[in-house]
């Protein structure tokens, strides 16, 4: 149908605005703050025409309801409802984009290759869902509203309704209730771990590249895998696990031993995420300084004997500090030369994000 | 062509002469019953199944398709102004709410084929859009997608820039032009019967006073256009310098905007009409005693107000009703207006039973503009709670400004004149003897919005080829804008308006 074609054509223009922009969106993070569910609004530069017309400020208009003057007016004021399509209608510039199509201009462009998932196909879990109203049920589950609409119908119908004296009692038919409908939902078989650093040198700039480097990871595997969890871990010189909130606001202070968080995700994944059937991706964000050689020989063990046998992928960025010395990801590199498995990415600030994206995800693993 | 179940059709021809019984006069009306996805696509083309292929009807359609999936909105209806009149159901709506659909549309069709603003009405406007569509495909194939999208998006922004009036004004003829021509070439004297009289009565410098005004005037025909031009869209397509299927696309799209026009100029009455008789007849004649409560909460959703909006379905059935009520109780005229005794008023009531015959009068003559101008009473807008509200810079918030009639009906029709969009008009097609186009914008005491004007200038500059002027004020400082096809250029000319002009309506 010719609509198809317009719409399409709609979305490609979208896209190319979209993609047009798309380093400046991966960079200033904007969009994380509109997150709705699925969709993510983004700003689409002139997508409604221009055309000679008044500015919205000084424009006033005449409205109806309560209020004296000098009294502010609840929302911002509508032409009210109408037919549509009669007249030119004045759009927002911004769009709803889903989660998916984000990820597949993420892949576009940076060419990520799709990952192939390890372990056992996904499984689907079926879950109730209460969204419709049904003439039996429950007593629990009664709704009030269709119930007592039901039973004045019914009075006037029979023509027993007296506006004076306007009583209405319900007889069993008039009863309605909530329903289920199944609905099913795929059980999660990934989940991504992010350690963080919040150890002094880590400042505010360096968390807020984590932040927008974590969610960009997040949108390219939940395109994979549909029920993703993702585990949250802040150390100094001793980890604790967080929920995503705290993960991003917390700054303490005080050394830095990393083995502390490996050693606490090692226990996470052997009790909740055995290993032959997730896939796991852990992430660790710091600024590279550790406290002793001894501990990051402790790190550099865990990884060889536990992590890389174990995960599809484990990511170290490295984020620049000007406290920080940087050493770790050498270490890492040296110890793990030409190892598929670990990745080491430089994130020396925000316009470095796109490319720290591309190494991350850019082996498909 | 019909697809209505038995039972619709035999609701539909009970509606259908229980409205012909009131004295609704209607074309042929078509309903065809159709499902959601189907009545989005309609409504993204504006009624017409038909349409020249641009991704801002895909865009129409997204936005109904999803705040119709969130359940944020859907459509009742939909009538398209053609003869005969076609109109869509929803396929899985309420028997109550087909009915009170198929009431609505015959007030419609009866508004469409009655009202004298839609007179010019082509009718056969189906036809028409396919016919559109089909040129502009072919230009498609012809000249590449992108090319013809481009073009059609600036001319898009301009569509506003027509004259509504013009359907409706007899421009003088060619003719009566070259006779008015002949007649400036002889200076006009007074004529004199006697020769000896002649240097008394018509005096050297009365001679001369009348060359130099003939000249003056002479001089004013040069000017190109002689009259400033409000249909900017024909002024472009004439004189601009455009290629065939340029000019081609610009009729099509000024057509369109034609043809939508006097439904933007009737919003308030149309809906009002319609859901007038909606109300009457479904409440008199169709409704059963088990759809009355379903009946109400149709019908109170449709009327009802946001918080600070204004509703033209309810603005419109109110003083539809309000008039009915006046002309039975005879609460109009002289007598009517000096009597200053309230309780005189309150009772007043002079059993003339002329209301129907008077909404029937109104619904032919008048449009938006005119029938506020005549019906709004202070007494309405007290009952109504209308008020005037304004953008507060301090506080950042839309506040009430004023309960007061005169600014309340002031505010209403200066936002009704033109659809409340700046008047621009062309006044000059060889500005500064260079071949730039000038327009100006009638200032009416509030800015255009820059960001927006800008870049329609720019679009108009592309069409143009020469430089492009718009004489407009911003921030109270008369402003010209030049756009040479690089930059914009902004100059300072003249004196700040004086606070008092404020909008007059035009007509």
């Amino acid at each position: 149908m010719a609509i198809r074609e317009d719409h399409s054509r709609f979305r490609d223009i979208i896209r190319g605005r979209i993609k047009e922009n798309f380093k400046k969106y991966v960079s200033q993070g904007e969009m994380i703050g509109k997150r709705e569910n699925d969709f993510v609004k983004i700003p689409v530069p002139y997508i409604d025409i221009p055309r000679f017309k008044y500015g919205p400020k000084q424009r006033g208009g005449v409205g109806q309801g309560q209020g004296s003057p000098g009294d502010p007016m609840n929302g911002e004021p509508q032409e009210g409802t109408g037919e549509a399509g009669n007249q030119p209608g004045e759009h927002q510039l911004e769009v709803d984009v889903s989660m998916e199509d984000l990820a597949q201009i993420l892949g576009e462009e940076l060419e990520l290759p799709d990952i192939k998932p390890k372990g056992r196909p996904k499984m689907d879990a079926i879950k109730n869902r209460y969204n419709g109203i049904a003439p039996v049920g429950p007593a629990g589950l009664r709704h009030f509203k269709s119930s007592y609409k039901r039973a004045l119908q019914r009075y006037i119908s029979s023509g027993v309704y007296t506006p004076e004296t306007p009583v209405i009692v319900p007889i069993r038919g008039d009863f309605r209730y909530r329903s289920f409908k199944p609905v099913v939902q795929p059980q999660a078989n990934a989940v991504v771990i992010y350690m963080m650093d919040v150890s002094g040198s880590m400042g505010e700039e360096q968390k807020e590249i984590v932040r927008l480097e974590s969610f960009w990871i997040n949108t390219w595997l939940k395109k994979h895998y549909k029920g993703l969890e993702a585990r949250f871990i802040i150390h100094d010189a001793t980890a604790k696990e967080v929920d995503e909130k705290t993960f991003f606001s917390t700054s303490e202070s005080g050394g830095t031993l990393i083995s502390s968080a490996y050693k606490l995700t090692k226990e996470i994944i052997e009790a909740d995420y055995p290993p032959n059937e997730w896939n796991i991706y852990p992430f660790h964000f710091s600024d590279g300084d550790n406290w002793s050689g001894e501990d990051t020989r402790l790190c550099m063990r865990l990884l060889q004997e536990f992590f890389l046998p174990n995960v599809n992928q484990f990511g170290y960025g490295q984020v620049e500090s000007k406290y920080g010395s940087g050493q770790f990801a050498k270490d890492l590199e040296r110890e793990f030369p030409n190892d598929d498995r670990l990745v080491v990415s430089k994130i020396e600030n925000r316009d470095k994000i796109l490319g720290s994206i591309k190494d991350f995800l850019g082996k498909g693993r | 062509m019909a697809n209505l179940t038995p039972e619709l059709e035999k609701w539909r021809l009970k509606i259908l002469k229980v409205a012909e019984g009131y004295g609704l006069d209607m074309f042929e009306t078509i309903f065809e019953m159709i499902t959601y996805d189907q009545i989005n696509q309609f409504a993204a083309y504006g009624g017409f199944p038909v349409r020249y292929p641009h991704w801002r009807f895909g865009m129409e359609y997204e936005q109904l398709s999803k705040s119709y999936e969130y359940g944020l909105s859907k459509i009742y209806e939909m009538v398209v102004n053609t003869d005969p009149c076609y109109a869509y159901l929803m396929e899985g709506n309420r028997m109550v709410d087909q009915k009170l659909v198929m009431a609505h549309v015959y007030g419609h069709c009866d508004f469409f084929k009655n009202n004298q603003w839609f007179a010019p009405t082509n009718r056969k406007m189906m036809d028409q859009m396919a016919n559109h569509a089909t040129r502009i495909r072919r230009y498609t194939d012809r000249y590449g997608v992108d090319v013809v999208e481009d073009f059609v998006d600036k001319i898009l922004s301009m569509e506003n820039l027509i004259d509504r009036y013009s359907p409706y004004i007899k421009k003088s003829s060619e003719k009566e032009r070259q006779d008015e021509e002949a007649k400036r070439s002889e200076v006009s004297l007074l004529r004199v019967n006697r020769d000896y009289m002649d240097e008394y009565i018509n005096p050297q410098e009365f001679v001369d006073h009348q060359r130099k005004r003939q000249a003056e005037e002479a001089s004013r025909s040069m000017k190109f256009p002689a009259e400033p031009e409000r249909d900017i869209l024909q002024f472009l397509m004439h004189y601009a310098p455009l290629k065939n299927w340029q000019q081609d696309i610009i009729s099509i799209i000024r057509d369109e905007a034609y043809y939508f026009a006097p439904q933007g100029m009737t919003k308030i009455m149309n809906e009002g009409w319609a859901s007038y008789w909606h109300s009457k007849i479904m409440t008199q004649d169709i409704l059963s005693d088990s759809e009355i409560i379903d009946f109400a909460d149709a019908h109170s959703g449709t009327m009802a107000m946001a918080p600070g909006g204004f509703n033209p379905y309810k603005v419109g059935i109110e003083l539809f009703r309000d008039i009915e009520d006046r002309w039975n109780k005879g609460r109009f005229g002289k007598e009517w207006n000096e009597c200053d005794d309230i309780q005189a008023k309150a009772n007043w009531d002079l059993k003339l039973g002329l209301g129907r015959e008077k909404i029937f009068e109104v619904r032919r003559n008048f449009n938006d503009v005119t029938f506020i101008d005549e019906f709004l009473t202070e007494d309405f807008c007290v009952r109504n709670k209308m008020f005037v509200y304004k953008f507060n810079k301090r506080t950042g918030q839309y506040e009430v400004d004023t309960r007061d009639f005169g600014q309340v009906k002031k505010q209403f029709l200066f936002q009704l004149t033109n659809f409340g969009q700046p008047i621009i008009q062309v006044e000059d097609a060889n500005f500064e003897n260079r071949g730039e186009l000038l327009l100006t914008h009638r200032f009416e005491g509030i800015d255009m919005q820059p960001n927006y004007m800008v870049e329609t200038l720019k679009n108009v500059q592309v069409i143009w080829g020469r430089p492009v002027n718009l004489a407009t004020v911003q921030d109270q400082q008369p402003k010209l804008y030049r756009f040479d096809g690089k930059e914009i250029h902004e100059i300072a000319i003249g004196q700040p308006p004086s606070e008092s002009a404020v909008s007059d309506s035009e007509h």
